[in-house]
């Protein structure tokens, strides 16, 4: 049997507890694991279901940019770039890149490691582990592309933004229609952009990197810019997780004639 | 008003011991050293406790408070309820010296391991001079009292004996921040976070700040920066190249200290 470790090493005061903590300390990763949970099921479902993310003008960011031949007529505004050799739905080929950001995010891996992992399920609650390696081998070092997610990622927010643009056009392709749909999709593109604009990553190459701000100051402005943001990135982390979920569904309701979209003008 | 606290105190050494039940007088905004001198005055004059300024500055009094780690002397008793038990523990990532004292020396020998500051030479006229934005960086790095708290709370070393080797810890990440960013100094410290440091190991889980009694942010200032430093040097083949062909590796600020000897 392995010798001891962690709080129960040897030289250690001997307290059996795993945790003397007396408050809901349980209550976070219960509550991060299962909306994160409940987004990975509802994701995976919408990604492979192959059907209503497209409600004209309204693409659900999903499905965005659609560009394989299977895509619905008018959904595909930027051409068709993958043949019918893609054996999957069109949004396998496009939720990577969110994918990728949001599982190096800084907060997310706190959210993750902590809920899912339990790596510590809390602080200064014992974890389960007998070994544990960090983020020095493989897959984990991986963690360190977080800032070409984060590259990826702002492309994608121009084509999430073309999106918004483009649901201001009606149903028969003129400008100047605007429904409630076109609101959520303005939102969702807003929501986004701030949450990768609040990246760490963003702080560091903005500015952070730099040993001297006085010798820049234009980038001093924008860092202490995108740091203000970055205060707030843990909530427009789950406040642009939550609302892409619900753009989707509520684009997958109009889609399929559950509901009609109010239309303001 | 005074009422009756009830107390739970960890007592003992090395070879065992445990948490012994007390009740203690106190008054109205008193703190949890009040109560834990009061037991020393009163009931048990053997029980050892370590503080000094009790002021929240010297970082002395590092227990665990209700299974939190918490200094002593700032945690006030009204933030408990009056029939609430209060458990106090010593910190459970060093040894235990006796009762509430602990052997932090682990700290001081991975302080020992971190380059110093070395400034460029100075000007002709002897002045080294840094603008006040570049001055108010360190500012924040410098509130560190050197509790260790953050270091009990970390995992890494809480809950992986055998990492102490490897892992220098948040402090010391701070320290390595601190320097990192100092306009003057002329030390490449981002391999030894790597190599050394350990600094790979962290996972982020954000429980150093969330102890810090100084409200520093030591994971969003120092650690995330500190590891997209380490990216900058050991992960990014396009700042690679662009240091290759800038020449920025053969700066004198891009030379690797010498780490320093155990």
């Amino acid at each position: 049997m392995a010798a001891p470790t962690g709080i129960k090493s040897p030289t250690r005061a001997r307290i059996a507890a795993r945790t003397l903590r007396t408050d809901r300390w349980w209550l976070y990763p219960t509550f991060t694991a299962l909306v994160l949970l409940a987004f990975v099921v509802y994701a995976t479902y919408r990604a492979f279901v192959g059907e209503y993310y497209f409600a004209e003008p309204y693409l659900t960011p999903f499905y965005s940019p659609c560009v394989t031949t299977e895509c619905v007529d008018g959904s595909r505004h930027l051409g068709t770039w993958v043949g019918d050799w893609w054996p999957f739905s069109p949004a396998v080929l496009i939720l990577v890149i969110p994918l990728s950001l949001r599982l190096t995010c800084y907060y997310y891996r706190k959210a993750y490691y902590r809920s899912i992992w339990m790596s510590p399920p809390a602080c200064a609650v014992g974890e389960p582990h007998r070994r544990y390696t960090g983020e020095t081998r493989f897959p984990l070092i991986l963690q360190n592309i977080h800032r070409y997610a984060l590259y990826l990622a702002l492309a994608y927010n121009v084509l999430l933004t073309y999106d918004a643009v483009m649901a201001f056009k009606s149903p028969e392709g003129e400008w100047g229609h605007m429904g409630l749909g076109t609101l959520i999709l303005v939102v969702n593109a807003v929501l986004l952009a701030l949450y990768s604009l609040s990246c760490h990553s963003c702080r560091h190459i903005i500015g952070g990197r730099l040993r001297n701000f006085s010798k820049h100051p234009v980038r001093y402005r924008l860092w202490g810019g995108v740091s203000v943001l970055n205060g707030r990135h843990a909530q427009l982390a789950w406040a642009s997780l939550v609302w892409v979920a619900f753009t989707d569904f509520y684009i997958w309701m109009v889609a399929s004639g559950t509901w009609s979209d109010p239309r303001f003008f | 008003m005074g009422y009756d606290l009830k107390m739970k105190v960890w007592r003992g050494d090395a070879t065992g011991g445990d948490l012994v039940d007390y009740t203690v007088p106190v008054e109205e905004g008193e703190v949890v050293l009040d109560a834990l001198h009061r037991i020393q005055a009163t009931q048990s004059g053997d029980l050892a406790v370590r503080w000094n300024c009790k002021a929240g500055k010297c970082g002395s009094c590092s227990t665990e408070i209700n299974g939190k780690p918490r200094l002593a002397c700032m945690t006030r008793l009204s933030t408990f309820e009056e029939g609430e038990t209060v458990t106090v523990t010593p910190l459970r990532t060093f040894p235990v010296v006796r009762d509430l004292v602990t052997d932090v020396s682990y700290n001081y020998r991975v302080a020992e391991t971190v380059p110093a500051f070395a400034p460029e030479p100075r000007p002709a006229d002897g002045q080294y001079r840094m603008q006040q934005v570049d001055v108010e960086r360190g500012q924040e790095f410098r509130k560190c009292i050197e509790c260790f708290l953050c270091q009990d709370v970390c995992h890494v070393i809480r809950d992986h004996e055998e990492n102490k080797q490897s892992f220098s810890g948040p402090r010391f990440f701070l320290r390595y921040a601190e320097l990192e960013m100092h306009p003057l100094d002329t030390n490449d410290r981002r391999a030894l976070a790597r190599e050394q440091a350990g600094i790979g190991l962290c996972n982020i889980t954000k429980c150093c700040t969330d102890v810090c009694p100084e409200g520093i942010h030591i994971t969003d200032n120092a650690i995330i920066p500190m590891k997209e430093r380490v990216v900058d040097r050991s992960f990014d083949p396009v700042t690679w190249l662009g240091r290759k062909i800038f020449r920025r590796d053969q700066l004198p600020e891009a030379q690797v200290p010498q780490a320093r000897a155990e």
